[in-house]
């Protein structure tokens, strides 16, 4: 998974394709090479995990704000500034000691992209859309998470128009910290449900 | 449609590989690509259904094996080509033999972060009332379309109870195909894993189901 530098007249065919297609659809006029840009920098720079962790460290610190976010996800979110394709219809889904969250879209590749960004290639991939409905616990323990056998777990496939955010819990030894700390303990399969937050420190 | 796409409860498929600190591409022509896919859309000749229907009857063997910004690339020429914005002949060329059709509606860059961030709602106005409320036990029916549908295969002729009622939105079922909004009450469904696989143990299951899917139980 590595990138050359290509002079133009070796591009891979993969690379020659995608050139191809921008160039005839740019001659048509149906396609701006500065929009293709603005679209790139925007997924980026504006949308990403940061984005859902600052919601989810919001929630832990704020209760008033938790609640929103379990009654009114998409207007919560928009108060933190995240809006838009993929998360018109967001739903938050929060972890308790006797419920675990866990997202896929086992038809495609749906996701939250306003809070979450673009998926990660696991995420897309037949393996995961395969099992994680059929056998989550052997899901977990290949991302190195095991669940006590009381904790019930909740699979929640992407089939409509509706995505899903996991709110994982708070861990321990975090009262002290502010809702930046908190944030750095929030990784982007935590917020799938197929990772916990950090324990601060380790 | 009983495609490639449809892999919930499938197996043999290994375990999930995941790359530690995964960067946002794997190659420079990934981010061109999905570009070239949500600028293309602005065109207003199909719908997001459409693209999603397009990806899942590309062959199946090509479908789970290709890297996806491949599926996306393969599924938009042949989008283009079927509304009649390229021709095989100009992809071989690599460059354009035919003007645009709808130049006039292509998305400047200047539009380009208003657009994204409105995306695309689906919910609209219901127009009857919803058929069934939250706590109804139902079945999924037994629809096997070969046209593009939502209700994957392992929930098919299955029961659940309702917990969730989002409202009216877009019936993909119909979208996907020139055929209108047609909105239709969407339901959260949740399955006892036992009712899915037949065994106990697993988990509980949610998938979003339109009111055409469902019967009461």
């Amino acid at each position: 998974m590595h990138d050359h530098d290509h002079d133009d007249n070796h591009l891979d065919p993969m690379s020659a394709r995608v050139r191809a297609l921008e160039t005839i659809l740019t001659e048509k006029g149906l396609v701006e090479s500065a929009a293709l840009d603005a679209i790139i920098e925007t997924v980026e720079t504006r949308i990403g995990p940061r984005n859902g962790a600052g919601v989810v460290a919001r929630a832990w610190a704020e209760p008033d704000y938790a609640d929103w976010l379990e009654r009114d996800a998409p207007a919560a979110i928009a108060d933190m500034g995240h809006t838009g394709r993929q998360g018109e219809h967001i739903r938050a889904l929060f972890n308790t000691p006797q419920t675990h969250n866990m997202v896929v879209c086992t038809l495609c590749s749906c996701y939250p992209w306003p809070v979450l960004g673009l998926p990660p290639v696991w995420y897309k991939s037949p393996p995961y859309r395969a099992r994680a409905v059929r056998d989550p616990r052997g899901v977990l323990a290949e991302f190195g998470v095991t669940l006590p056998d009381a904790t019930q777990i909740r699979v929640w496939d992407s089939t409509a128009e509706i995505r899903y955010l996991v709110v994982p819990m708070r861990p321990a030894g975090t009262d002290g910290l502010d809702q930046a700390a908190l944030a750095a303990l929030v990784t982007r399969n935590s917020m799938i449900g197929t990772g916990l937050a950090l324990e601060p420190g380790r | 449609m009983n495609g490639p796409q449809d892999l919930g409860g499938r197996a043999g498929f290994g375990p999930v590989v995941s790359e530690p600190d995964e960067p946002l591409w794997h190659a420079g022509w990934e981010p061109r690509a999905l570009a070239l896919t949500i600028a293309t859309a602005a065109l207003g000749h199909w719908t997001l259904d459409e693209v999603r229907h397009a990806r899942e009857k590309l062959p199946p063997a090509f479908y789970l094996s290709a890297r996806y910004y491949d599926i996306w690339l393969t599924a938009l020429e042949a989008l283009l080509i079927r509304h009649g914005e390229l021709t095989p002949d100009e992809l071989a060329a690599g460059h354009a033999r035919q003007p645009g059709l709808r130049p006039d509606r292509h998305l400047p860059a200047e539009r380009v972060a208003a657009t994204l961030a409105r995306g695309g709602p689906t919910e609209r106005p219901a127009r009857a009332p919803a058929r069934f409320a939250l706590g109804d036990r139902v079945r999924t029916r037994n629809l096997q379309p070969e046209t593009h549908t939502r209700l994957p295969g392992y929930a098919r002729e299955k029961q659940g109870v309702i917990v969730a009622v989002h409202g009216a939105h877009v019936f993909a079922d119909s979208h996907a195909h020139g055929l209108g909004e047609n909105p239709q009450w969407l339901y959260g469904i949740r399955f006892e894993p036992e009712d899915l696989w037949g065994e106990p143990g697993g988990a509980q299951v949610h998938i979003d189901a339109w009111e055409p899917y469902l019967e009461p139980a």
